[in-house]
């Protein structure tokens, strides 16, 4: 349960953009008609990205939720409710780019206090939750990613960033800052969640690389 | 130890192409409409004889499961809804479905779905698997476009669609009355039960919740008998099953092994050994974090698989292990959990809300060894009236892993309590330091 519910500047007014229409169009298809509330999540997600696209910054102000409400025909609390139960809604401003450490009990046998340890050196970050004084970072403590074979994790926005260590994360930060987004997955010699060093299993001609 | 003849997950690591070409080559869709022609009985009743149980957590029969749906439509549409949640710590295997075998997935839930009179299915995806989700969109459309979903979807006769719903980051939604409510489009808060799913469910229709691997595994059940599924594992805990093994070992993976296979075997082979070797090992958690733990006195001989672990007073769960050496501080590693339960409670029900915070304050004392040793029956008292309390069972999950700490690790607990007030006194009270918390007591 998220609990923080922080009053931020909020703009006067939303409406969704043309892109953001398209993306609607097609969510809405994906429920009964009489079901619309279902769509209320990914509206929020939709609400989200457009902030994102257009402010840098990507979070859900209150007059989103209520667009959101009237677009479904829920009541507006019904939309708050959906928008501060679920972590991924940031109803706060956040910076450019989310940094979201994985910090339960898997990460952390695999060393994420040292991944923590290199965000807040690369941004200056002291606490979770805090924006760099650039505008440009968040970093946000997370739970499980689900990922726990290759942790431990670092979550950019939508990327997963695996087989972290204080200097890959660094490296990865160093990246973001200058504009580039470094490719996601492994960050070590690995395929996916293979073992390092090469599969064990699904080595018969059968299954091998077709290719 | 499983063949690679005998594995469901051909294309786990995603070493060769994930799209419908591809999948068609490894067997996917290739004689769907015949497998359905069979008619529902005959799946229902393959799938009960295959001895499949749920590999979501619970391991309660899957072909069951499906035989409660309603046999006749009373009007109502009927709705399979596959739970792709993963949010369990150490649980990481469903990630591998649905980016490398999304096919698998796709066709199976076409099977499972006509086997339950469902013209329409949802798979719920954790928020944070976007692009996980994205690939599996990838292939609905393909799928779409090659008339294996839809009208008449793969020549069947049965009109099929099949459709994404992301989650947004609530452990709770893995729970399946609270993923309803989140698809519904509410705060992930559970439903009372009953009345159970299959009666009143998904938008108030009968429903089924199944994990993504349980229904993943269908179409090969299906394609190759029950008997062989059945033939492998041990009775009652048949076939193969998605594992993983992250923490302390050489080699962290996701693999795919038979059950019943001794977990020393397991972490040795596909975890490459315990980092430091056998002797350097401390504890296991056998499946996601809300199972018991296990010391290495029950490693050395228990086998992988829902019965030999209930014995051992754990349980299988996902069989998505985490393994710890002895360099761990073993009640940070179980306070961190209980960190995470606090956090992911709903808040629905009154002792898990408050219970899970009371757990989390007492353990991390017990990190510190801020605390007094008759405390620790005290914290054991407070995880017994926070389980079995609750509407769902991520109470129960907040208070085993603590029970099993308590269980195994107690004089370790006694010796940082010991330690703490050799340092810095007691008269009987718990005496905090001028100048704040001190950290742990080494």
């Amino acid at each position: 349960m998220s609990t923080a519910w922080t009053p931020a500047e909020q703009p006067d007014s939303f409406v969704f953009d043309s892109a953001s229409e398209a993306e609607i169009a097609g969510v809405l298809s994906k429920y009964p008609e009489e079901r619309k509330a279902s769509a209320v999540m990914p509206l929020l997600y939709i609400a989200q990205r457009q902030m994102g696209r257009v402010t840098g910054s990507a979070w859900v102000p209150v007059v989103a939720m209520d667009v959101i409400a009237q677009r479904l025909g829920m009541a507006a609390m019904r939309v708050y409710e959906v928008a501060s139960f679920y972590t991924m809604f940031n109803t706060r401003p956040i910076g450019r780019y989310h940094l979201q450490v994985c910090t339960t009990t898997p990460c952390w046998l695999r060393g994420s206090d040292d991944v923590v340890e290199a965000c807040q050196k690369a941004t200056g970050i002291q606490h979770f939750g805090e924006t760099s004084a650039d505008g440009l970072f968040t970093m946000t403590e997370v739970e499980c990613l689900g990922a726990c074979a290759n942790a431990p994790i670092l979550q950019v926005d939508d990327d997963f960033y695996e087989d972290m260590n204080a200097e890959r994360t660094a490296q990865v930060i160093a990246e973001l800052r200058a504009g580039r987004r470094p490719t996601p997955g492994p960050m070590i010699d690995r395929n996916v969640s293979a073992p390092e060093g090469g599969r064990k299993t699904l080595l018969s001609s059968s299954t091998a690389d077709q290719e | 130890m499983l063949a690679d003849k005998d594995r469901i997950f051909t294309n786990l690591y995603g070493q060769n192409d994930w799209r419908l070409e591809a999948a068609r080559k490894r067997g996917d869709w290739a004689n769907t409409a015949d497998i359905l022609a069979k008619g529902r009985d005959v799946i229902i009743a393959e799938m009960k004889a295959s001895g499949l149980r749920g590999r979501g957590g619970a391991g309660f029969p899957t072909g069951l499961k499906w035989s409660f749906m309603p046999k006749q439509s009373d009007g109502r549409p009927h709705y399979l809804v596959i739970n792709g949640d993963e949010s369990e710590p150490g649980t990481c295997k469903d990630r591998e479905v649905m980016r490398h075998e999304p096919h698998k997935l796709i066709e199976s839930a076409l099977i499972a779905s006509f086997a339950m009179g469902a013209h329409a299915s949802y798979i719920y995806i954790r928020g944070e698997f976007c692009r996980e989700a994205e690939r599996l969109q990838a292939a609905i459309d393909e799928a779409y476009a090659a008339g294996l979903l839809g009208k008449n979807a793969a020549g069947s006769g049965w009109d099929f669609d099949f459709r994404i719903h992301r989650g947004a980051g609530a452990y709770i939604c893995g729970e399946e009355t609270a993923l309803l409510e989140s698809l519904e489009g509410k705060k992930g808060q559970p439903r009372m039960k009953p009345p159970f799913p299959a009666g009143v469910g998904l938008y108030g229709c009968p429903t089924t919740v199944n994990n993504v691997e349980s229904i993943a595994v269908t179409s090969t059940i299906m394609r190759r008998g029950a008997a062989w599924f059945a033939g492998l594992g041990r009775p009652n805990n048949a076939g193969s099953k998605l594992m993983a093994i992250s923490g302390h070992v050489n080699t962290p993976c996701v693999f795919e092994e038979e059950l019943g296979v001794p977990l020393k075997d397991i972490i040795e082979k596909h975890g490459g050994g315990v980092r430091g070797g056998w002797d350097n090992l401390l504890a296991v958690i056998p499946g996601g974090c809300s199972v018991p733990l296990l010391p290495k006195s029950v490693c050395e001989t228990v086998l992988m698989d829902y019965d030999s672990l209930r014995a051992e007073r754990s349980g299988l769960g996902t069989a998505c292990m985490i393994v710890m050496d002895k360099s761990t501080d073993i009640i940070k590693a179980i306070a961190r959990f209980s960190k995470f339960f606090k956090h992911e409670s709903c808040g629905q029900c009154t002792p898990c809300r408050e219970g899970t915070g009371w757990m989390m304050r007492m353990m991390d004392r017990m990190v510190q060894g801020r605390a007094d040793i008759e405390e620790i029956d005290l914290l054991e008292q407070v995880t017994r009236q926070v389980e079995g309390h609750t509407i769902c069972a991520l109470g129960d999950a907040a208070a085993w892993p603590i029970q099993g700490l308590i269980r195994h690790f107690r004089p370790e607990m006694e010796e940082r309590i010991r330690q703490y007030k050799a340092a810095y006194g007691s008269t009987g009270l718990v005496q905090v330091p001028a100048g704040g918390v001190p950290a742990a007591v080494e």
